[in-house]
């Protein structure tokens, strides 16, 4: 019966079920979109670092395995590489950013397309001309660029010779001289691969490369994979704790609004129920009920809203974030909510619980 | 607790702090109601009738006095102890209805089983009381599609669901007209001479009173008439 007048109340003020609801459910929705897109964005970089079809990863010891670093290797030493035994080709990328999130990497095409069997074209070609610029199918569509337009990239027009599947480590990629030219890193590199003869000799290889050259960070590419988590990106982790507290925090504040007007409406129907008996516990428990069925009908909406900013972000700006549909994280965002909901109805609760029944009852 | 008597009061006196000023709503209230009795009080505004009514169904505590409810003494109840009252022995009919406007007639009656933890079959005593009340067929309606006289006869039908030994009525036609109030007095009177539940009903209309077994009269905070 409690359960009906639960349902009834909520019935009863739509609106302000639905804001309440709605408010809850964006709380759950900011939390799952923001762990959606760390866990997709990292799982894109471990996608992409796979698709290099490479077995060993050498970069500077300055540069970190998330993000561009800087291009301090000597360029000498890919063909220092190329003559230890069992790597079969070894080839260096400069990465150079042009802004959040967004890079641009020169590559020595013809030996980049040896580690992984080529770039696999959507529509047009490889470079012909200087200004060529390659760039995926995300790109592409986060930018509205196809085959033929004009892009301009570090002060200079280019034109889209090419535009191949996503997958392949960059996701703007120009001839490797060029880059360097512009960035002026001349014989310089930011990252080296090799491509060995048989994987299963990756081990001894690496053993064998870091006693030669200790100055530098050497991984197999599962290795690099590997570091590909959450914990390689602090700032995101930072910014994931605060987008919870303020989920908490404004769940908490409008449960409170809501809960607290809706006490002072139902003033004199508390005192009704307590007329009739009602214990503080009764009336506690249909106002805990009513604001976690809305913490129940709030996580539903918010996972469902974590598709709809899933699908903004494949629209918008594919290239730049990923967001995944995190299962485990669910019943998580839910709590966390459902906490600050909870935190929320306390005061109002009370107060309703220890009104005076006759004054409630007079009440007009 | 005098033979057979369900309600006793003995110098039953109540103090309102009002500003600076302290009202005394009873002076002193010496009442006796049997068991099975249909009692009316009359009296003014400001007689002190409501107040009396007050404390007799524990919502709010007497400044000096006794007070016995089917023999237990009131003074000295705590709050859990006076809501105790009010789910198992005494329950009321208001004037307003008071009526959970979100729930269905039924529910309404259901709410004050499920207050008073009961379950199962309706007791045939009052499925007896129902058809008394004339409310059957409206049994899925919500309070606002009830005429004021249906709704009172819901609040009664929701006061005697759990069999309480006393029900308590506050003005209950004084929202209604003519043709309703003769209606829901009656239903009161019957449900006294059929199921003999005793009645106290507060009133300031002496035709409404008229349906009661006695009459006492107050003025002032005292009882000055029996």
């Amino acid at each position: 019966m409690i359960y009906k007048l639960v349902y009834e109340n909520l019935k009863h003020r739509p609106l302000r079920t639905l804001l309440s609801t709605l408010v809850i459910g964006v709380g759950v929705t900011m939390i799952l979109t923001l762990v959606g897109m760390s866990e997709g964005t990292l799982n894109e970089q471990r996608k992409r670092a796979r698709g290099i079809g490479a077995d060993i990863f050498v970069m500077g010891s300055n540069s970190s395995v998330i993000g561009t670093g800087t291009a301090s290797m000597n360029e000498g030493l890919v063909k220092f590489l190329e003559s230890q035994p069992h790597i079969k080709v070894a080839t260096g990328t400069v990465v150079h950013s042009i802004g959040t999130l967004k890079s641009i990497t020169g590559a020595d095409l013809d030996k980049f397309n040896r580690l992984n069997g080529g770039l696999k074209f959507v529509s047009g070609g490889t470079f012909v001309k200087d200004d060529d610029i390659l760039i995926d199918e995300f790109y592409s569509r986060q930018e509205k660029k196809k085959v033929g337009d004009k892009l301009t990239l570090l002060n200079r027009d280019w034109r889209v010779a090419g535009v191949y599947q996503p997958g392949n480590a960059a996701r703007v990629l120009l001839p490797l001289r060029v880059v360097q030219d512009l960035t002026s890193t001349q014989g310089k590199l930011t990252m080296i691969y090799a491509k060995l003869d048989d994987p299963a000799n990756t081990e001894a290889v690496i053993a064998q490369l870091k006693s030669q050259l200790q100055d530098y960070k050497i991984f197999s590419m599962e290795e690099l994979i590997s570091q590909y988590t959450t914990n390689a990106l602090p700032e995101l982790q930072v910014f994931t704790k605060v987008v919870i507290g303020l989920s908490v925090f404004f769940g908490a504040l409008m449960v409170f609004l809501a809960m607290y007007t809706a006490v002072l409406e139902r003033t004199r129907e508390i005192g009704i129920l307590k007329s009739l008996g009602a214990t503080p516990g009764y009336i506690l428990g249909i106002l805990l009920r009513e604001t976690f069925l809305m913490s129940i009908l709030g996580a539903i909406v918010g996972i469902g809203l974590s598709y709809v900013t899933r699908w903004v972000m494949m629209v918008l700006i594919p290239a730049t974030f990923t967001q995944e549909i995190v299962y485990d994280w669910w019943p998580i965002a839910g709590l966390i909510t459902m906490a600050g909901a909870l935190l929320g109805v306390i005061y109002p609760a009370w107060k309703a619980a220890t009104q005076d029944t006759l004054e409630s009852l007079s009440y007009d | 607790m005098t033979n057979g008597a369900i309600i006793e009061t003995r110098g039953l006196k109540k103090t309102y702090r009002q500003g600076d000023m302290d009202v005394q709503a009873l002076r002193g209230v010496d009442v006796q109601v049997q068991s099975g009795e249909f009692l009316a009080i009359v009296g003014p505004s400001g007689s002190g009738k409501s107040t009396l009514f007050h404390i007799l169904g524990g919502l709010t505590p007497a400044t000096e006095g006794d007070v016995l409810i089917n023999g237990q003494e009131l003074r000295g109840l705590s709050e859990a102890g006076r809501t105790e009252l009010r789910r198992t022995t005494v329950s009321f009919v208001f004037q307003k209805y008071n009526l959970l406007p979100t729930l269905t007639v039924r529910d309404n009656i259901e709410i004050a089983r499920d207050i008073a933890k009961k379950t199962g079959p309706l007791d045939p005593t009052f499925l007896k009381a129902l058809d008394m009340l004339g409310i059957g067929h409206r049994l899925d309606h919500k309070p606002r599609a009830l005429s004021g006289g249906e709704q009172q006869r819901v609040a009664i039908a929701r006061a005697i669901v759990n069999g309480p030994a006393i029900l308590l009525a506050d003005e209950p036609t004084g929202n209604l007209d003519t043709e309703n109030s003769t209606n829901v007095l009656g239903v009161l009177r019957d449900l006294n001479h059929t199921i003999g539940q005793t009645i106290l009903m507060i009133t300031h209309n002496p035709e409404a009173a008229a349906f009661a077994d006695r009459i006492i009269e107050m003025r002032d905070g005292r009882v000055v008439k029996h």
